[in-house]
């Protein structure tokens, strides 16, 4: 059966187009406001990532820090990431959802546990950010046996031998780093050098859909419609610090900016 | 699960870098993965290279000064009326800490991989002092990332990096200490890894950083061991060696060549910091019994909540106030090769007292933790006792903070 994941792409691939991805953090600035925010913005994305915060992140640029550290500092708990793509998932216009995190989170809850529960909420796919290949191999194992997309990240750095294994394992979605960087940082290599790049890694096997995701906002996001999926995270998060700022809704304010990050990819 | 004989402990790690199966390992970004495999192989080559290791040698000895000083605290020992008392004084090394050794095998390794930047993150200041000066004799480029916290505390070593030319980065997030500057570290590590060269500043990290600092601090235990042999004729029969533990590498360096000792004969014994006496906040991760986390890379016994995030800590010093510790002491502590117990920062201050009233040496408030458990074991054990503090830090650093405690800072 295919995961709704690759549901998702084929249905923006009939309709030629890249599948739009949203990252937002579970509990930012609220939990009923990331809950609202993410019903909100599911009119345009196609599919929601959804980082559950952890407080020692190593790869988050300052936006999705500001983000995570708002969560936290509202008392946010990992049982309300559950709670929140649960209710997510009982919503009119429900995406499959990704959770993105740090493995101190997993590994301290339980691996098991975390995936059981995971399930149960409804999560359809996980990415791990400090758990590359092939550490997690068993945890990956983990979440196929539970009908869970464990998403592999690729960057600028990964070899040729090392992709090629790394996709051998994958599942049905990987992730392409732009460049090298934290989350949010400018980019700073041109979209056609990221393009050949990810056409290069595509070519290893085509069948398996491939995002981009760092450095992606409404103003690069046109140069990369070729791509099999886009995700833009820190520009969002960032959208949600400055309606705050402004004591503006940070529901309407998200729901603008995805729906013009949506125009410019059809 | 025990230590191997005749193998440095550092390179005790199964393929994944893991110690004892379950201690360290590489939980890093997948962009990280390549330049730590790259600068894991050019470890291994230099480490083998007998010019790369008389480089080293020479730098030891006519850059840092070899042999610290070891001598004995005669008055200390006839005050608490029971072990003799030694001291090994590792703040004698160039830059006043052994955070030097590290540095110098970074700032050697950088330039072998032609890069002309090096960062680091720093809690006391020490460590970015000392990369700031191997920086400077090196010609590297030099960021130090440190807390706002710790900016503000041991300004002596702030005004030490600005004047050797690197730059201190201040972090804001968390905590704003040591915890959050290796975070930012890293993230910077992330974005420049092709350009820059990391050194981490403690036994902790992905693996490779805690091989480099084991590799490096390592130096202590050997002018010891020779110190030990001109001024007993042999290894003394009772022996305590007092290190204090926040990452753990000068505790590593200090310790790394007594491993394959009976425990009996040579005692290990790791000092954490406990924090203020009433707060509930420390730095202890060994001796309060933490559960294992994954932080900063590497999994360890960690300070953290029931929900998993990284706990705050509190120490009177920087170079404690580390919420997790190193995969090589998480190990001992489970094979039980070493014994990991806490000062609080009362005890600390009155042993810094104690200690610079009688005797005329000065150790940092780091090392202060080391001798008040010295200070607290001594008097029950007889003269026939050795116990050895590595003396780590130089107080120079915390004038402010001894002058606001104490009244006064007497050098």
């Amino acid at each position: 059966m295919k995961s709704q994941i690759s549901l998702a792409f084929e249905k923006c691939k009939r309709e030629n187009r890249p599948a739009l991805l949203t990252y937002t953090v579970a509990g930012d600035n609220s939990k009923k406001k990331s809950l609202e925010i993410l019903k909100s913005i599911s009119q345009y994305a196609d599919i929601v990532e959804i980082g559950f915060p952890f407080n020692a992140p190593t790869a988050d640029g300052p936006q999705i820090q500001n983000s995570t550290y708002r969560a936290l500092k509202n008392g946010f708990k990992l049982k309300d990431a559950f709670q929140i793509v649960k209710n997510y998932k009982k919503s009119r216009n429900a995406k499959p959802c990704i959770l993105m995190g740090y493995y101190q989170m997993v590994y301290s809850y339980g691996e098991n546990k975390f995936v059981k529960k995971c399930k149960q909420a409804g999560v359809n796919g996980l990415i791990i950010v400090d758990l590359p290949w092939p550490d997690n191999k068993k945890f990956a194992k983990l979440c196929r046996k539970n009908s869970i997309t464990f998403v592999q990240l690729i960057s600028p750095t990964t070899s040729k031998e090392r992709m090629k294994k790394i996709i051998r394992d994958s599942h049905d979605l990987n992730y392409l780093i732009s460049m090298l960087s934290t989350t949010g940082g400018k980019l700073k290599v041109s979209p056609k050098r990221i393009l050949k790049n990810y056409f290069k890694i595509k070519r290893i096997n085509k069948s398996k859909n491939m995002v981009i995701g760092f450095g992606i906002t409404n103003k690069t996001i046109g140069s990369f419609k070729k791509a099999d999926g886009l995700v833009v995270g820190s520009a969002l998060c960032k959208g949600i610090s400055d309606s705050i700022k402004n004591r503006q809704n940070p529901v309407i304010k998200l729901n603008k900016m995805v729906k013009v990050l949506k125009n410019k990819i059809i | 699960m025990k230590v191997k004989k005749g193998i440095p402990l550092i390179d005790q790690h199964d393929k994944n870098g893991f110690y004892g199966g379950k201690f360290g390992g590489n939980y890093v970004a997948e962009t990280l993965k390549k330049p730590i495999d790259d600068l894991s192989k050019l470890f291994d080559k230099c480490r083998k290279d007998k010019k790369f290791l008389k480089e080293r040698d020479d730098l030891y000895e006519n850059y840092v000064g070899s042999p610290t000083r070891f001598f004995k605290l005669q008055n200390l020992t006839d005050h608490l009326g029971g072990a003799q008392i030694y001291a090994k004084m590792v703040s004698d090394a160039n830059g006043g800490a052994h955070k030097i050794y590290n540095a110098i095998t970074h700032a050697m390794l950088c330039k072998k991989a032609k890069k002309k930047y090096i960062c680091t993150d720093t809690g006391a200041g020490y460590n970015g002092k000392m990369f700031s000066m191997v920086a400077k004799k090196f010609g590297l480029g030099c960021k130090v990332f440190m807390g706002t916290r710790d900016i503000e505390r041991q300004k002596p070593n702030c005004d030490a990096i600005r004047k050797n030319g690197a730059e201190i980065v201040p972090v804001t997030s968390g905590s704003r200490t040591l915890v959050d500057a290796v975070s930012e570290c890293i993230r910077y590590w992330v974005s420049n890894c092709d350009k820059v060269h990391m050194g981490i500043g403690s036994l902790v990290g992905p693996n490779i950083f805690v091989k480099i600092c084991g590799w490096s601090t390592a130096q202590i235990s050997r002018e010891l061991k020779v110190q030990l042999e001109d001024e007993f004729g042999e290894i003394p029969n009772k022996l305590k060696l007092i290190n204090c533990v926040g990452g753990g590498s000068s505790a590593y360096g200090f310790w790394s060549e007594f491993f394959d000792y009976n425990k009996k004969h040579i005692e290990l014994i790791g000092v954490e910091a406990g924090g203020p006496k009433n707060s509930k906040l420390h730095a202890a991760p060994l001796s309060k019994n933490s559960k294992i986390g994954i932080l900063h890379g590497a999994a360890a016994y960690c300070v953290q909540d029931n929900d998993g995030q990284i706990s705050e800590t509190e120490s009177c010093s920087s170079g404690l106030d580390y919420p997790s510790c190193s995969p090589i002491h998480c190990f001992l502590k489970d094979v039980g090769r070493a014994r990991y117990t806490v000062a609080t920062d009362e005890e600390a201050f009155s042993a810094y007292k104690l200690v610079t009233e009688l005797e005329e040496i000065s150790p940092s408030l780091e090392p202060a933790h080391s001798f008040a458990e010295a200070i607290k074991i001594a008097p029950k054990l007889d003269e026939s006792n050795i116990i050895v503090v590595n003396s780590c830090g130089d107080s120079l650093k915390d004038r402010d903070i001894i002058k606001k405690r104490l009244g006064n800072y007497i050098r």
